[in-house]
């Protein structure tokens, strides 16, 4: 290149520093906009350099601008990039920002100088900047220079542990662009992408999921222990990530889910039956269904399918077509038949977009109407053809309606139709008379009329209408040709006067194939036709040639002499093709002296009956592509296309979703949480199935809430005995104090009194005992908290376990005393700690952005309750009772049967002198929406005895009691539970400014507030939260505000979040209660009150 | 994802070109100057165009084709999309999308592509973060940055992109405080011959302009909210809220915003607020007749204004002489199109325009009488019935401006005659 020379100059020039340069270019540089009009054109960039050569800002600026012109019109400005690559150090935030994009396009040009700007980026990938931490990932992930691939490899492994969610994101986009780069690094990046994948942000899941397409699809097992959160998190992640999420959640259906319409295809193919039992079978093993319908069982939806479905449902309402279009994809491929059809309304809305957006729809509405007409049938009216239409939009309408026609609707389509033809549009109107053949063939009822009609359009002026109509009424007649002689005759007729090729060949293919029944004029036309032979179009030759043929072989002595004339004629044509055939025709029909052996079957091989075409739609055999996708709009495999995957027979293990959160803690666990594992399953189920509980209490208005919860109901005994197992194991190892473990998951209700065995407390320990020994007893607090960190945050970087460990550990342990002098040597020094002021505000604010758990989009988890009241209230009486009496307490434990239900945990004693038997639950009477899991019965309550029982309500997060029927051997007691409202909460862990938040969109009439003065001795934090805990199952948010302290849970049933805060001045307290549900507020509010101004 | 990015004017001169992965030559573009040529109009080149190595997704807006270059398999739908928005977002930083004032913005267009994207994945796209990235350009800005030398570019983060709020920029105050809603429909329909409608359906939406200092915390209720069966929001929208109560409770985003759109489907009855009486005869020889008279029907009372006809007349046509009542007339002799503008319809006094056409000599009589688009506005009402109920706003303290306007207007509104 000529300019190098230049190059090395100006390299000199920028080495020197910028101050002895700046006297002597500044004279040069005041004017530099002027000067380059004399500029000769081998030093075009002159001006442009010594601009960027100076120290203003503002000329730099205005050099790059024009220099980013350059790249935006296409422009070569490579010349330039040693002037520019230095600046990459700038100060000014636009000159870099545009440094950046001229280096991301030239780089991969100039790669030695390229590196000079690493270093900057390297720096900058420490900046205190979340911003420029991560544009300088993004720029150095884009350079393209394959020499710094391991740099980019480390700083990729860095970045995904960044504390910024904003980083990570950009980290998941570098990694694509690094294995473009280097695919033998795939490896290495698969391990990047599956730490990305456990990332808990909306913010990341869309950015590594299409990482993780680019770079490894075929890996789905890395996306098992993520489904879930994915699917609860779909809904707020960003639009974009949305679609890639849900086709890749697509892809993952069909191959871990068996196919919803199993039981439809047995119906429809009974020699497939065997095939599906065998499944069901399988299927049985498998899940464990209840066995009341012995011979068949009925499809059942695996939970995590329905969670998938339910998910992407709301989805339909969003505003980007393409979401919308991947929702509709994914019901079409995954969804049981008859979901189908609801995403039908939310396309019918897209076709109002860009006409861009009409036409994908339309074209994936075609392949969806081929083979589920019932979908689209009451939309029809929407596929009318406006005249202002594209052309391509037009076609595709004509082809929906055309599959949608059936007998009822297929009148008013046909005048509709009618007036399509005379549109200006000849393309259109060609179209249109192809599709009333398509619907005259499909229904017969219409046939005639039709083709009386096609008949009428022969006579029309435009000869696009006439020659389609020909080859339309062609293809009919083809199939009921008995009838219709007169129009064969009427076309026979017509045969010299049309001149377009195709409807020319279709007539004379016509009359030869129907000679016999115009036996007269056939002859005619082939006269009239070897008289024009030489100047038809090829495709009319060759039919003349069929004619010849076959009237040679049905009428020799009229034609004989004309066939052979069109032979000799057409053995001289200048095609190849007719030659051919003439000279192949010649040997069957004209055989000489040698007469081939074929000859005498030449009637059977031309005038059989040949079969009549299957008009159908060009977009039935579409759907063998993945709706949606660009190969799909194409109809040909484009580059990249991933076949959608059939249904397997048989689901595999769907245990694998299960997310594991033993392993996770237990890998990068320290030796405070190893000390406290022991205690860690009591955390544990509530952690589980905090996936049903999201599921449960996002949707309750789901259709299929019946077999969903007894699903749960399945796996979560799945998952408790799970727990069981784990817990001796654990007990193995540790040995220590073996009676807590055992009966800890079983029986709720045991969990608390071994616990206070434990602690060397009375049974009937009171509640400051209770507290008390929370505090003592290694701080169960703390563990739970500490484990449900570390649970959440999975295998997140281990620095970032460490702040969710030492910011929960800190905040808990801020409220306690002595005892955490021991805990604290594990740990940097709690107490310091605690005060979680060390925690700078930007930190806090990303802590919070990384939601810990895998609830639904909220930065929430459902823990475990922080105190477990012992209040018991009397269910039935001892004299009512007759000698039974019922008390029944909440335990605060997530209920094993249903995540809406609260635990209840009833005893039962006999005080009579007979033993009772036999007792159960009986009648209910509830309202809607409560629901009561029943305790097992009790066969045998012998005389004195003391039976403890566990049973669900689902209070619907209502105030209304539970009234339901006790039923012994002989009687029958009516009995109703109330519930507080504060039991009809369940803690939920949040941090400060998600509480902040979502107390601020709670205001209004979701608030209440009050004060209260409070007795003096409550006034410290122990007592405080202790009397909140005594009304309402919430746990404490850690707050970095002095005298306010703030607690959330949410409600039960609906999930509703229930926040309060407790504002202390003095000896009064601003006691704030926010609930979407006001009555629970209310009621909260009040039973607060009376908590804090009760003295003890 | 999306490779790059050319911006095509309607003369076929790629002024801007924009690579996010390797750059990709402009040759690529003759595949689609060819499909181009083929075309009848603009309007009909085919949004997706394979090519032996790349795919060309493409659309036509404001004058100009946006061509993407993919070379993977992508969903359509994503890059036609993510152009439209690339076109809404220059809509609303310049004003228009036109060829010139790209040309003029070509920096902050650049800026814009190169945040927009990154690796051809989606990385800053709502409107509220890309202002604070890049700030839009006005001249009192321009000027205080000349004073300051501060650039338009932010050195920090939005705090959005970070928030599960990510629409709304933080810090907002206005003096100030007002909401406005514009309730916009268009009714689509089908009039045949007869005057009875074929097909009619609404496609209404609720374009908002709010500016609220904080963060507030909007209910919108409607009297009627059954009406809405089938409808899109913007992600601000609680999803939830709308499906248990029927309310629309959204933190809105700062300026102007589409709030929802709705769709009112062919099953549901849709008046048709103006007929049309037309008689259009073609004679062998001497031309042809041309008589059509607008008058309203079910506006509820209110005037039908901003009326104007379009009559594509066949190719035969030489020329028509008209002579209307009210407004005037412009005819096109090279598109054959006529354009009558009417303006209001006085009730009293029924719009009219009738006269002659002269058709080519030699020609054929036209065998179909021309499609009439009609185009109105009706201010104050919206066509399917739909009515705000009332507005609320938590979360802030002051008193904030509310209005709210009804327009009706015709979308693709034919009379087959």
């Amino acid at each position: 290149m000529a300019s190098n020379g230049g190059f090395q100059n100006s390299g000199y020039n920028n080495d020197r520093p910028p101050s002895s340069t700046g006297s002597g270019d500044a004279d040069v540089a005041t004017d530099p906009a002027s000067s380059s009009f004399f500029m000769n054109d081998y030093k075009k960039h002159d001006d442009l350099k010594q601009m960027l050569d100076t120290n203003k800002d503002n000329l730099k600026l205005e050099a790059m601008k024009r220099i980013i012109g350059m790249v935006a019109k296409g422009k070569d400005a490579s010349d330039l990039f040693p002037a520019v690559v230095k600046n990459v150090v700038s100060k000014n935030l636009e000159v870099k920002k545009l440094v950046y994009v001229y280096l991301t396009r030239y780089a991969e040009e100039q790669q030695d100088l390229a590196l000079l700007s690493i270093s900057t980026f390297q720096r900058a990938l420490k900046d205190p900047n979340q911003l420029i931490r991560a544009s300088a990932l993004r720029v150095l992930s884009s350079i393209r220079v394959p020499v710094i691939v391991p740099i980019m490899m480390l700083s990729i492994k860095e970045s995904c542990n960044d504390m910024s969610p904003y980083v990570r994101k950009t980290a998941a986009h570098a990694i694509p662009k690094l294995f473009s780069l280097d695919p033998e690094l795939k490896d290495q990046l698969i391990e990047v992408i599956e730490k990305l994948l456990a990332d808990k942000t909306t913010l990341v899941a869309g950015s590594a999921i299409q990482a993780f397409e680019e770079v490894c699809p075929e890996r789905i097992d890395l996306i098992h222990k993520n489904y879930r959160k994915l699917c609860n998190l779909l809904v707020d992640v960003e639009e974009w990530g949305q679609v890639v999420i849900i086709n890749m959640l697509t892809r993952y259906a069909r191959t871990q889910f068996v196919n919803p319409n199993r039981d439809d295809m047995i119906e429809e193919e009974s020699e497939k039956a065997f095939y599906g039992s065998d499944e069901d079978e399988e299927k049985e093993d498998k899940e464990e269904e209840e066995d009341d319908k012995p011979k068949k069982k009925p499809y059942v939806m695996d939970p995590d399918h329905r969670l998938l479905l339910r998910n992407c449902k709301p989805l339909l309402n969003s505003r980007n077509a393409a979401v919308v279009m991947a929702v509709a994809q994914l019901y079409y491929h995954c969804a049981p038949r008859a979901e189908v059809g609801m995403v039908a309304k939310s396309l019918i809305r897209l076709l109002r977009s860009h006409k861009e957006v009409q036409y994908i729809v339309l074209s994936n509405i075609a392949t969806m109407s081929v083979k589920r007409k019932g979908m689209f049938e009451p939309f029809l009216k929407s596929f009318y053809v406006h005249s202002t239409d594209p052309t391509h939009v037009k076609l595709l309408k004509l082809e929906i309606l055309t599959n949608l026609g059936t007998e009822t609707s297929i009148s008013t389509i046909i005048r509709e139709f009618q007036t399509y033809i005379t549109s200006t549009d000849k393309e259109f109107a060609a179209a249109t008379i192809q599709a009333i053949g398509r619907c005259a063939s499909t229904i017969p009822e219409i046939t005639d009329t039709c083709l009386n009609g096609l008949v009428r359009l022969m006579s029309n002026r435009d000869e696009t209408v006439v020659a389609e109509s020909v080859v339309v009424i062609k293809k009919l007649l083809q199939m009921q040709p008995q009838e219709h002689k007169d129009i064969i005759v009427h076309m026979a007729k017509m045969a010299q006067d049309i001149t377009v090729p195709m409807a020319r060949a279709s007539i004379l293919w016509m009359i030869g194939e129907y000679s016999d029944r115009v036996p007269k004029i056939a002859p005619d036309v082939l006269r009239q036709c070897a008289k024009n032979f030489i100047n038809e179009e090829d495709i009319v030759k060759l039919q003349i040639l069929n004619l010849a043929a076959k009237l040679c072989i049905t009428n020799s002595k009229q034609t004989k002499l004309l066939c052979q004339y069109v032979f000799n004629l057409a053995k001289y044509d200048q095609n190849y093709d007719i030659r051919d055939r003439a000279r192949f025709l010649r040997q069957l029909i004209i055989p000489g002296e040698k007469a081939g052996a074929f000859a005498k079957y030449a009637k059977k091989m031309f005038l059989a009956t040949k079969p009549a075409p299957v008009l159908e739609s060009k977009f039935k055999d579409r759907d063998q592509f993945q709706l949606a996708t660009l190969s799909h709009v194409l109809n040909t495999k484009a580059t990249g296309y991933r076949e959608i995957p059939d249904f397997p027979e048989v689901a595999p293990d769907p245990t694998v979703r299960n997310v594991e959160v033993p392993t996770a803690w237990v890998a990068d666990t320290n030796l405070l949480a190893q000390k406290k594992k022991k205690k860690g399953g009591k955390v544990k189920p509530a952690k589980k199935k905090s996936f049903y509980s999201d599921e449960e209490s996002e949707e309750d208005e789901d259709e299929e809430e019946e077999e969903d919860s007894s699903d749960e109901t399945d796996s979560s005994e799945e998952d408790s005995s799970e727990e069981e197992e784990e817990s001796e194991e654990e007990e193995d190892e540790e040995d220590e104090k073996p009676k807590k473990k055992s009966k800890k998951v079983e029986d709720e209700e045991d969990e608390e009194s071994s616990e206070e065995v434990d602690s060397s407390e009375e049974e009937e320990s009171s509640e400051e005992e209770d507290e008390e020994e929370e505090s003592s007893d290694e701080e169960p607090q703390p563990k739970a908290k500490s484990t449900k960190a570390k649970t959440g945050a999975t295998s997140n970087a281990a620095m970032l376990l460490d702040l969710d460990l030492t910011m929960s550990l800190g905040d808990t342990l801020v409220n306690q005393d002595a005892e955490e002098a021991e805990v604290g040597s594990t740990v940097a020094n709690p107490a310091a700690v605690g005060k979680s002021d060390f925690l700078m505000p930007v930190l806090a604010q990303d802590m919070s952005s990384l939601s810990l758990g895998g609830d639904t989009g909220g930065s929430t988890t459902v823990t475990a309750p922080s105190f477990i009241p012992t209040k018991t209230y009397e269910l039935l009486n001892r004299i009512t009772g007759g000698g039974l009496s019922i008390t029944y307490r909440f335990t605060r434990t997530v209920s094993i049967f249903s995540e809406k239900m609260a635990s209840v945990e009833l005893t039962l004693t006999n005080s009579s002198d007979k033993p009772v038997l036999n007792v159960k639950i009986g009648d209910k009477k509830l309202q809607s929406g409560m629901e009561i899991f029943d305790f097992p019965e009790i066969g045998n309550l012998g005389v004195g005895a003391t039976v403890t029982a566990t049973m669900g309500i689902n209070f619907a997060d209502t105030t209304q009691p539970a009234t339901f029927d006790v039923c012994t051997q002989e009687k029958k007691f009516s009995v109703t539970v109330k519930a507080p409202v504060g039991e009809q909460i369940q803690p939920v862990n949040m941090a400060e400014n998600e509480f902040d938040k979502q107390q601020g969109k709670l205001s209004g009439m979701n608030e209440n507030s009050g004060t209260v003065d409070m007795a003096t001795e409550n006034t410290d934090i122990k007592t405080i939260s202790r009397r909140v805990y005594e009304v309402a199952n919430v746990v404490q948010v850690p707050s970095m505000q002095d005298n306010t302290y703030k607690f959330a849970g949410k409600t039960l049933s609906a999930g509703a979040l229930v926040l309060i805060s407790v504002k202390l001045d003095g000896r009064k307290a601003a006691l704030k209660v926010n609930c979407e549900k006001m009555v629970i507020g209310s009621m909260l509010l009040k039973d607060l009150k009376d908590s804090m101004t009760k003295k003890d | 994802m999306i490779h790059s990015l050319f911006i095509i004017n309607n003369a076929g001169d790629v002024f801007m070109e924009k690579h996010w992965k390797s750059v990709i030559n402009r040759s690529i573009c003759d595949y689609f100057f060819e499909v181009q040529s083929k075309a009848a109009t603009p309007e009909d080149v085919p949004p997706v165009i394979s090519t032996p190595h790349h795919y060309l997704i493409n659309i036509y807006r404001s004058q100009l084709h946006l061509v993407a270059v993919v070379t993977t398999e992508v969903p359509p739908l994503f890059v036609i999309e993510f152009l439209h928005r690339v076109m809404d977002t220059f809509e609303d930083y310049f004003g228009d999308s036109s060829e010139a004032t790209i040309k003029e913005q070509y920096v902050v267009v650049y800026e814009l592509l190169d945040e927009m994207l990154d690796n051809g994945f989606p990385l800053a796209m709502e409107a509220n973060i890309l202002k604070e990235l890049i700030k839009p350009s006005n001249i009192l800005r321009t000027i205080a940055n000349t004073m300051t030398g501060k650039s338009n570019v932010s050195g920090t983060l939005p705090t959005g992109q970070l928030s599960n709020i990510p629409w709304r920029r933080t810090g907002v105050k206005y003096t100030n405080n007002e909401a406005y809603f514009d309730i916009i429909e268009e009714v689509d329909a089908i009039v045949d011959k007869s005057g009875s409608t074929v097909a009619a359906e609404i496609q209404g939406r609720v374009d908002a302009t709010v500016k609220l200092s904080g963060m507030p915390d909007l209910t919108l209720t409607f009297m009627n909210p059954r009406l809405l069966d089938d409808l899109s929001f913007h992600p601000c929208v609680r999803f939830k809220r709308w499906e248990a109560e029927r309310v629309i409770s959204f933190v809105p985003p700062d300026g102007s915003f589409r709030l929802m759109s709705y769709h009112i489907g062919t099953q549901n009855l849709v008046a048709i607020p103006v007929y049309l009486r037309h008689n259009i005869s073609f004679r062998e020889g001497s031309g042809g007749r041309f008589d059509v008279s607008v008058g309203p029907k079910q506006t509820m009372g209110k005037t039908v204004e901003n009326v104007s006809l379009e009559v594509p007349f066949p190719k035969s046509v030489l020329n028509v002489t008209l002579t209307p009542n009210v407004g005037k007339y412009t005819f096109d002799p090279v598109n054959k199109i006529m354009v009558w503008e009417i303006g209001r319809i006085d009730p009293t006094k029924l719009p009219n325009i009738r006269g002659s056409i002269s058709l080519q000599s030699g020609a054929p009589i036209p065998e179909s009488n021309p499609t009439i688009s009609v185009n109105f506005t009706i201010n104050q009402m919206a066509i399917s019935g739909l009515k705000v109920n009332r507005l609320d706003m938590y979360g802030e303290k002051y008193k904030p401006f509310k209005g709210v306007k009804y327009i009706t207007k015709a979308g693709k509104f034919q009379v087959r005659t």
